[in-house]
């Protein structure tokens, strides 16, 4: 192992991860705010900073600073490691989202591993330990319907989450991102194969099955990260604040930052797969292939590309919540479990046909 | 980076031994968690990146929420203070020693460890990865049993309908 790439490993990781992820998730906490204001005819935050920009940082300070209080009732260890457990994988899945091309001839992933979309999938599986966790070690009963509603909830749609990539991994062969958006660059993007090889008849039937994963991807995606419509793990109506009902402070934002987290992850990844991750459309300034040299200016509008993209998707994220009611407990799982799935493995089958017709 | 394997084997361990130490079953549910993902860290130190990555999801992401929230729904505390019988520690014990004893034959006996495996070819690029290896090996020289495996795991689904159906109409 050579100390050139563990530095430009830990240059990657402070700046993605540190420097630009987490500055996000603080921002689309103001943007959540701002857009539901005009969603609802108000003003929302504008007092801190141009534009309230800097609320952020003002509502950052006050949770540090108010007092921490741990009930006598809970369970002292795993109430404590719990808001951790919902932050941290989030974080992790940063790993394999690549949110460029190259830079200087260097790759801008963190870890360029062959089993991309894998990886995301199991390592944000294990999220759902901090919320069970803190329903449990709560030792409150509000707390605790919040956390076993939200397991039963984020297991049932790992499901139908999973089938829904397999269409997109079976057209493309291959399970590395960067390689999913090299190709993509090139050939158009999954849902929209309007250049390259993409403008034929196959890309175009071929864009039917990637439509249906998309819906049943993203829709599964509003369930897993337990935001509107599907918030039931925590449906104020119902459950108080379901399993964040006795924790405070700082511990409480970090479940709320996890959530945020988790979205921009999964809008990331919804970006990589489906809307052709960095690259631009119509095959602009896309480089030839996956090593092929390009000027770092491209790069940096790539990395600018990206993240455009996913604040699109975020925005999205923010419209669906504040437009949408609260689905009640059964329907969403019947929606789960009668609807996605079975339409999952039926698109599973539908892209094998279209596959072996065109070849 | 053998530091790294000191790490992760470590951590599988330790894992393992509060899984058996702990008198609370959620921490012995969260030490099997623990042990999982140690384990999860060695398969991709040995570059098997889908084995790894597919024991953290199954294992860890799926089964093991499925035992804590079983567990979760018992009385923790009556299980706390549930006192062992002294036979239950002593005929326990016996099964380890047996099987340490068991290992340590096996080890120092056969030719394990001493072979010297032939060379892994690494190629890069695109079809080379250890999930297309798996995928085309098991697609072909192992079609029948993955097959079997496929009507098996269906059986057992439809068998699990039935038994969980208070009554059958």
């Amino acid at each position: 192992m050579d100390w050139h790439i563990i530095i430009a490993a830990v240059i990657k990781i402070v700046v993605f991860v540190f420097l630009v992820t987490l500055p996000m998730v603080a921002m689309s906490v103001w943007a959540e705010r701002r857009v539901s204001a005009a969603i609802q005819d108000r003003v929302g935050p504008n007092r801190v900073g141009p534009f309230g920009l800097l609320q952020a940082v003002a509502d950052g300070i006050k949770f540090l600073l108010k007092e921490d209080f741990t009930p006598n009732h809970v369970n002292k260890f795993y109430f404590w490691l719990a808001p951790a457990l919902t932050m941290v994988p989030a974080l992790l899945t940063c790993a394999v989202l690549p949110f460029g091309s190259q830079l200087f001839g260097e790759k801008m992933v963190i870890a360029d591993l062959d089993v991309g979309p894998l990886f995301v999938f199991s390592i944000a599986s294990l999220t759902v330990y901090g919320i069970v966790l803190a329903g449990w070690s709560s030792n409150s009963k509000y707390s605790f319907l919040g956390g076993v509603r939200s397991t039963s909830q984020m297991i049932s749609y790992e499901i139908s989450l999973g089938l829904s990539i397999v269409p997109l991994i079976m057209i493309y062969g291959e399970l590395n991102l960067g390689r999913i958006v090299q190709e993509q660059a090139i050939n158009g993007w999954a849902l929209l194969p309007l250049w390259g090889e993409g403008l034929s008849l196959k890309g175009f039937i071929l864009a039917i099955p990637i439509f249906i994963s998309f819906i049943i991807f993203t829709t599964s995606m509003f369930a897993e990260t337990n935001r509107l419509p599907f918030d039931l793990p925590e449906c104020e109506t119902e459950l108080v604040a379901g399993y964040h009902t006795e924790y405070s402070s700082m511990k409480f934002a970090l479940f709320f930052l996890g959530e945020y987290a988790a979205m921009i992850i999964g809008s990331g990844l919804a970006v990589t797969l489906f809307l052709g991750g960095w690259s631009l459309p119509f095959g602009w300034l896309a480089p030839s292939g996956i090593d092929a040299e390009i000027p770092w200016w491209h790069g940096l509008i790539h990395i600018g590309t990206y993240f455009a993209k996913v604040i699109g998707f975020i925005l999205f994220f923010i419209v669906v919540r504040w437009t949408l009611p609260r689905f009640r407990y059964d329907q969403l799982m019947r929606l789960g479990w009668v609807f996605f799935f079975e339409i999952a493995l039926f698109n599973v089958v539908l892209t094998a046909i279209l596959l072996a017709i065109f070849k | 980076m053998s530091f790294l394997f000191y790490i992760f084997s470590a951590l599988a361990l330790v894992g393992g031994i509060g899984v058996v130490v702990s008198r609370n079953p959620v921490s012995a549910a969260f030490s099997m968690i623990v042990s999982f993902l140690g384990l999860a860290a060695l398969f991709i130190q040995l570059d098997a990146f889908l084995v790894g990555t597919l024991q953290i999801l199954v294992y860890a992401g799926a089964i093991m929420v499925l035992f804590l929230f079983i567990i979760m729904l018992l009385d923790v505390r009556e299980e706390e203070k549930r006192r062992r019988p002294i036979i239950n520690m002593i005929g326990a014990g016996g099964v380890v020693l047996a099987f340490v004893a068991l290992v340590i034959t096996v080890l120092s006996r056969g030719e394990i460890g001493k072979a010297t495996l032939p060379p892994l070819t690494v190629t890069e690029g695109p079809g080379t990865s250890d999930v297309h290896r798996i995928g085309e090996l098991l697609f072909s020289q192992y079609w029948f049993p993955v097959q079997v495996v496929g009507v098996l795991l269906l059986v057992a689904t439809v068998g699990v309908v039935v038994l969980s159906k208070k009554e059958l109409k």
